[in-house]
């Protein structure tokens, strides 16, 4: 099959392969494109566009909160996909993964909201609450769109590590430590013996996910793994910038600080 | 062909499943293995046997309301009083065999969920009975609703944590329960109180709650020899309902389920899942649940929070989908009218949640013949519901 520009652009990058997640619409739909084009700026690889829940099972606190103030804003499933276009036009040229709980895709319906993330440039998709066992039509109807939908594996997958890696696509979600999403001072040693054992498992790079904040977290990693997601970091940044984001005449000083705080956490 | 729900993969029919994260994948299918060897392990069937009837008080009568069936003029009826249960209501069945299955499985930690806090008191009587450690989440609204249900949890040695996010009720104590158990799934045992959430919930919580229905058959059978006409039950998430329609099933008996209307259907302020809700995911089940078109879950409405939940345990979404079950709506005043009636013609006051049955029952039971029968599951009784009666009739008779 043909290669993903997911696939693509993970093979490629040099450690730390940086994969940001951004909750759309927090705190409005045009600052998350602005902050999508920080993002780019600052070296992401692949821009991971969070769709706000009523009900997110995997968040913790920080997460919860930036997905109301997103619903407060009216965001949806349909009209956060919307978006990529917009980014797209304003010069964002990385691929994007379309991160949603399962429930808003079952409205919308899994065709609709396939075609829907394929006809407006978006590359992938992640539900974090479709596990393997559920997963297999979304995966070939993905899969004929030329789409791919990214795995996760957590520290409790033990046997189920090896099927979930076989047949990972684009890169491999690997949560760090059990838990919801949201920081963590340091792991705990045996996050390092799961993380390699991911990578000897997988044919596609590994991200580490859950709980990445720190410069040092990102340099410890570096033997084990190709590079991290950060979410909840990143949405804290969002929100202590948050009365600077929302005003139009300092919005700028804002997204420098999203900017430098992400630069500093992964340049090596 | 009804029982041999769920399949291996945990569905009834198009419902089901398990639509959780990763990290809870592993746990769940230790859940079912430990399930599978517990249940065919005599020892077990006979500890939690012998638990439900020397410490929570089973069998449960099967009460004929003469008086009642003498004023609708209809059908015989008959209730099956889980009330009369250790805690007050059907709900210590489940928590007895789970706690049993937790225990078995070596994990002394048991984190629950609570709405009104029926499940909490009865996870948290039975923790304390085995000597296990018990965390309750429950929204925080509703720990100030139920506050003496809280203060009994604390009594039975339970830590109840009021949860501050999403609509601070029963949707998110269970949201908020989940995300515990995600991060302490190694040591501790998720006790869900019905018959939702992932496989292998719904159908464990359905076999430890089949008791209601194996009963009131057998019952029913030594006192007249007969099948019932008719069944009913109210629907919340669903326990107490699949606990009595389950032996029935392959039966020739009308079940109906009753779930709760709120201020009628025609408002957006009712829980009545099955009537108004659509196909989606919930607490890690596909069901129908009660959601806006963007698929944003919507809280629900009703005077009882034993029912006041936006979803459905997977199996009734199953049989309302094949017809085998009906399910109606029934408004708060309905089912305080009935609640009244009981109350004053039999002596028995019963849960707000038990008043939804209630009414669907009345109404049958005066179309019915009188050479016939309905038994309906009186899951629980009203002691708890005092005030928000008192609240509710003194606002409507202004």
């Amino acid at each position: 099959m043909e290669i993903t520009k997911v696939e693509e652009a993970a093979s490629k990058a040099e450690y730390p392969l940086f994969i940001p997640f951004i909750m759309a619409a927090d705190p409005d739909a045009q600052t998350t494109i602005e902050i999508a084009l920080q993002l780019q700026e600052a070296g992401a690889h692949i821009l991971e566009l969070g769709i706000p829940y009523s009900d997110p099972l995997a968040d913790g606190p920080l997460l919860q909160r930036s997905a109301k103030r997103a619903l407060e804003q009216d965001m949806s499933l349909q009209k956060a996909i919307m978006l990529v276009p917009e980014m797209r036009k304003r010069g964002l040229t990385i691929p994007v993964i379309i991160f949603t709980y399962y429930n808003p895709v079952m409205r919308m319906g899994i065709e609709n909201f396939l075609d829907t993330v394929k006809k407006q440039g978006a590359d992938g998709v992640l539900i974090p609450d479709l596990p393997f066992e559920e997963s297999r039509s979304l995966n070939d109807a993905a899969h004929d769109k030329g789409l791919v939908n990214i795995s996760l594996v957590a520290p409790t997958s033990a046997s189920r590590i090896k099927k979930i890696a076989e047949n990972a696509e684009g890169f491999l979600y690997c949560v760090s430590s059990l838990g919801v999403t949201g920081t963590r001072d340091s792991f705990p040693p045996e996050a390092y013996t799961f993380i390699e054992n991911v990578k000897e498992n997988s044919q596609v790079p590994v991200a580490v996910g859950f709980g990445i904040s720190k410069k040092e977290q990102v340099e410890r990693l570096r033997d084990v793994c190709d590079g991290v997601i950060v979410g909840s970091a990143i949405m804290k940044t969002v929100e202590d910038n948050l009365s600077l984001l929302s005003s139009q005449q300092n919005r700028q000083k804002g997204l420098d600080n999203i900017k430098s705080f992400v630069s500093s956490l992964i340049s090596s | 062909m009804n029982k041999t729900y769920p399949d291996e993969n945990g569905r009834y029919g198009d419902f089901g499943g398990k639509f959780v994260p990763e990290t809870l994948m592993f746990a769940l299918e230790e859940l079912e293995a430990y399930l599978d060897e517990a249940w065919n392990d005599l020892s077990f069937q006979q500890e939690y046997k012998e638990i439900l009837a020397e410490y929570a008080g089973r069998p449960t009568p099967l009460t004929y309301a003469d008086r009642l069936t003498d004023q609708l003029g209809g059908a015989s009826i008959y209730l099956k009083r889980e009330d009369l249960l250790h805690t007050g209501a059907h709900k210590l069945n489940n928590a007895v065999g789970q706690a049993l299955l937790a225990k078995r499985m070596g994990k002394s930690k048991i984190v629950a969920e609570t709405g009104a806090g029926q499940h909490g008191v009865a996870t948290a009587t039975i923790c304390a009975k085995l000597g296990l450690e018990c965390k309750v989440f429950m929204g925080e609204e509703d720990t100030q609703r139920q506050e003496l249900n809280v203060f009994r949890m604390e009594l039975l040695g339970a830590e109840v944590i009021p949860v501050n996010s999403g609509s601070k009720t029963l949707k998110d104590a269970t949201n908020e329960a989940i995300r515990y158990w995600v991060t302490n799934v190694e040591d501790t045992f998720y006790l869900i109180g019905s018959v939702v959430g992932p496989h292998p919930y719904p159908r464990m919580v359905r076999d430890f709650q089949r008791i209601i229905g194996d009963e009131a058959k057998e019952q029913l059978n030594e006192k007249d020899n007969i099948l019932p006409d008719a069944v009913v039950a109210c629907v919340g998430g669903g326990s107490n309902a699949i606990g009595m329609f389950y032996p029935f099933l392959e039966d020739n008996v009308q079940l109906y389920g009753a779930e709760a209307a709120g201020k009628g259907l025609s408002t957006d302020k009712h829980a009545a899942t099955i009537t108004m809700g659509t196909k989606g995911v919930i607490h890690g089940s596909l069901t129908y649940l009660i959601q806006d078109e963007n698929g944003q879950i919507i809280e629900p409405y009703s005077i009882s929070a034993g029912l006041d939940y936006p979803g459905i345990g997977p199996e009734h979404a199953h049989l309302a989908k094949s017809g085998r079950v009906n399910y109606e709506g029934v408004t708060d005043q309905e089912a305080l009218d009935a609640l009244s009636l009981l109350t004053k013609v039999e002596g028995i006051l019963p849960a707000v949640e038990s008043a939804h049955a209630l009414h669907i029952a009345f109404e049958k039971a005066k179309q019915m013949k009188k050479d016939q029968t309905i038994v309906i599951s009186l899951s629980g009784r009203g002691d708890k519901d005092v005030n928000s009666i008192k609240a509710f009739m003194e606002k409507e008779s202004f």
